[in-house]
């Protein structure tokens, strides 16, 4: 094999069939706005934790409906509280209470 | 008789088990202070003052305080007295609990001797005092505006069994006193009672059934007593002395919590204070259904309502009692379970103190600290950073892309582990810089760097205090204008700091200041409080609006404000302009050496 120098992507498809969304729908109970994220992405332009752990609340809740826990919950665990991304949210949703909800639903071990 | 047995051992081993759950350093700072003269004068002032006068609840409403005080002080001087008495004329059974209560029943005395006379005047005095407050508290329950009370407490079944045969005991004790007044003496409520009683009901055949309904009714309230509001009576006596001691809520149910909880009499008086009052769908999530349903253990409710709070401290500021509905529901939150926990390791803490080192000694300068919040309201950030620089102070900039949160919001939702990380790295960050002052522009940072930061020697100082200190050492003048503003106290600087004097010497030197319908300690939050977990937006706008209403009662140009949570909340809903008072000083200074100014 030739060596490129680079590789091709591995593939994002992600089977929706496979996914549990068990937890999800849990989480929708306690905070029912998580639908209302139109991934505008001013949270994530927001975040100081961010700049150091890629924390982002829009990508936490897209990998959240598409079953890639194990990243959101790498990214969760960089997230100060601060609430800055509540005050910015043009949707008013409370991501605090997200956040919250998201680390007592789902798991940081069982992955 | 039971139930004087009942009490005294429930109170017994409810102190006991409330010491028994203190930490042991508290437990030791608690006996300790118990053998130090000052701190026990201390205590019985408190408790004459708190428990007896309720001196606190005087300066809220006089009726009220009327009311509290007189049934309080005038049932404890009817024990007294009732004790003094029988030790003047039965000393041999003065050792007997019950038996100054029935004094009257036993003894066949008369008024002869003027020492006699005299006793069964005060008695008299003060039942009638006793009778006039629980007169009064019976209007209150029909109407509590009279009383300065916009809304009063619901009660409880057993509260109101308890209410009931309290209100019950003394009138019955004066009809029980007015029958045998003839026999045993009595003065000029019971004696003319008791001629009242002769006119139409010539024996003392009667006299028997009052003097058990009385008893009964004595029986009944004292057996009740522990599942109702009026345990608060034996609780705030311990309570005193603790909070005396130093001791602070350490777990979320015992210890000095428990005694908290307990110590609430359901006065009501934070309904009323509560901003989240405004919808009358909080109404029930106030502290004092916090403690009632922490009385009951109703899990799922104490969750709901520690969860709603925002934690702005109202309610802890005007509590007679000394409640903190702030701390108790923090307390609550720290005891949930996540299985997400945070973890800041990857956070390089390198860069950061690079951004904030000082180029040459860094002594004497000043690290700026401007806060998350602070970079949504880039006005603050640019104010304060030109008044630094128009008036020659050397400082840097720890924040300007973006650093670590202080970490006070993650602590109000009870993560303290994360919390004390995030601690941890902010200190090493600003510990490194060498400077000596660390100038802060968002009273939530400046709140928990006070309280949980150990910075050595650095002076801490919110942005309100250092311009006070410039204008009123001459550093910087300011041009006086004729605006008139009004200055809203944010929850963390006022009630959390108590910084209330120095805005106001700013805005002073600025043009008019006006005071708020409610300002200093009851000044209303502006309803963007982290401190809420679950209120989302759409639920926070009538607090908001009302906030600024009590604002905008003296008419003023413009709200003045420190605090850049408060900035954004009141922004989005206010008629008028709203400034951090960062931008006044901004606007309005002249600095000292006029060489300085560069425009
Ligand atoms: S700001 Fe709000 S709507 Fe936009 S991505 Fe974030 S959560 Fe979704
Ligand atoms: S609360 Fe968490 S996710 Fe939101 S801005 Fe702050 S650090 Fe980022
Ligand atoms: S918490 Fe304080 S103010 Fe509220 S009802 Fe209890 S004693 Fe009264
Ligand atoms: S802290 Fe403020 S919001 Fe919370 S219960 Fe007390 S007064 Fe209400």
């Amino acid at each position: 094999m030739m060596n490129f120098g680079f590789k091709i992507a591995p593939s994002a498809t992600i089977n929706l069939d496979n996914v549990d969304m068990e937890k999800f729908t849990l989480l929708h109970e306690m905070e029912p706005d998580v639908y209302k994220c139109m991934a505008c992405g001013s949270c994530s332009a927001t975040c100081p934790a961010g700049r150091f752990t890629g924390m982002s609340v829009r990508k936490v809740i897209l990998d959240l409906q598409r079953g890639r826990e194990k990243e959101a919950v790498r990214m969760l665990k960089g997230c100060m509280l601060c609430g800055k991304c509540s005050m910015v949210c043009p949707r008013g949703i409370n991501t605090r209470h997200l956040i919250l909800s998201v680390c007592r639903i789902y798991n940081e071990d069982k992955q | 008789m039971i139930g004087m047995i009942f009490i005294l051992t429930w109170c017994t081993v409810g102190m006991i088990r409330i010491i028994a759950n203190l930490p042991k350093d508290d437990r030791k700072r608690f006996f300790l202070s118990l053998v130090n003269p000052k701190i026990m004068l201390k205590n019985i002032r408190d408790i004459f003052c708190d428990c007896l006068f309720h001196v606190k609840l005087w300066k809220r409403n006089r009726l009220l305080g009327y009311m509290h005080s007189s049934i309080a002080f005038g049932w404890f001087m009817l024990i007294v007295i009732g004790h003094i008495e029988v030790f003047f004329y039965a000393p041999h059974r003065a050792k007997l609990l019950y038996f100054p209560i029935f004094f009257r029943y036993f003894m066949a005395e008369d008024d002869s001797t003027m020492g006699g006379a005299f006793f069964f005047f005060l008695m008299d005095f003060f039942l009638l005092v006793v009778l006039s407050g629980i007169a009064l508290a019976i209007v209150k329950r029909v109407h509590s505006r009279f009383f300065g009370m916009r809304r009063t407490t619901n009660p409880s079944f057993m509260d109101l069994v308890g209410l009931y045969s309290l209100w019950s005991i003394f009138p019955l004790r004066l009809f029980a006193e007015g029958f045998t007044a003839d026999i045993s003496g009595g003065s000029f409520l019971t004696e003319s009672l008791n001629h009242v009683f002769h006119a139409f009901l010539g024996n003392h055949m009667n006299m028997l059934p009052t003097w058990w309904a009385y008893s009964l009714a004595l029986g009944i309230f004292f057996c009740a007593l522990p599942f109702t509001r009026y345990m608060h009576i034996p609780t705030e006596i311990l309570l005193i002395p603790l909070r005396n001691a130093g001791v602070r809520i350490r777990h979320p149910r015992k210890g000095y919590a428990e005694a908290e909880v307990y110590a609430c009499p359901s006065c009501g008086v934070c309904i009323d204070a509560c901003p989240m009052g405004v919808m009358k769908t909080h109404i029930k999530d106030t502290t004092v259904y916090l403690n009632r349903q922490l009385r009951r253990h109703n899990e799922t409710r104490i969750e709901e309502i520690s969860d709603k709070c925002l934690l702005c401290g109202k309610c802890t500021a005007v509590c007679p009692v000394g409640v903190e509905g702030d701390r108790l529901r923090i307390a609550q939150r720290s005891a949930r379970k996540y299985n997400i926990s945070p973890d800041y390791s990857c956070i390089d803490t390198d860069i950061l103190k690079k951004e904030a080192s000082f180029r040459a000694p860094a002594s004497g300068k000043v690290l700026y600290f401007a806060g998350c919040m602070t970079a949504l309201t880039p006005q603050i950030r640019k104010s304060v950073e030109s008044v630094l620089t128009r008036c020659g102070t050397d400082y840097e900039f720890m924040d300007r892309d973006g650093g670590i949160c202080c970490g006070r919001p993650m602590l109000m939702a009870g993560r303290f582990d994360a919390a004390e990380e995030m601690i941890a790295k902010n200190t090493d960050i600003i510990l490194g810089s060498g400077a000596d002052t660390l100038l802060l522009s968002c009273p939530i940072c400046y709140r928990i760097f006070r309280e949980n930061y150990n910075l050595g020697k650095m002076r801490i100082v919110h942005h309100t205090e250092y311009f006070a200190e410039l204008i009123g050492s001459g550093t910087i003048g300011m041009l006086h204008g004729s605006d008139r503003y009004v200055f809203h106290d944010p929850c963390e600087l006022g009630r959390g700091c108590g910084i209330y004097d120095e805005p106001r010497a700013v805005l002073s030197a600025a043009g008019e200041l006006v005071e708020a319908e409610k300002h200093h300690r009851e000044s209303i939050c502006c309803g963007g409080s982290l401190g809420s977990l679950t209120l989302g937006f759409g639920k926070r706008q009538a607090m908001t609006e009302n906030a600024l209403h009590n604002l905008t009662a003296a008419s003023p140009d413009s709200i003045v404000t420190a605090c850049p949570l408060c900035l954004s909340t009141f922004h989005r809903y206010a008629d008028r302009p709203v400034m951090d008072i960062a931008e006044v000083v901004d606007r309005n200074m002249i600095p000292a050496d006029s060489n300085d100014i560069d425009d």
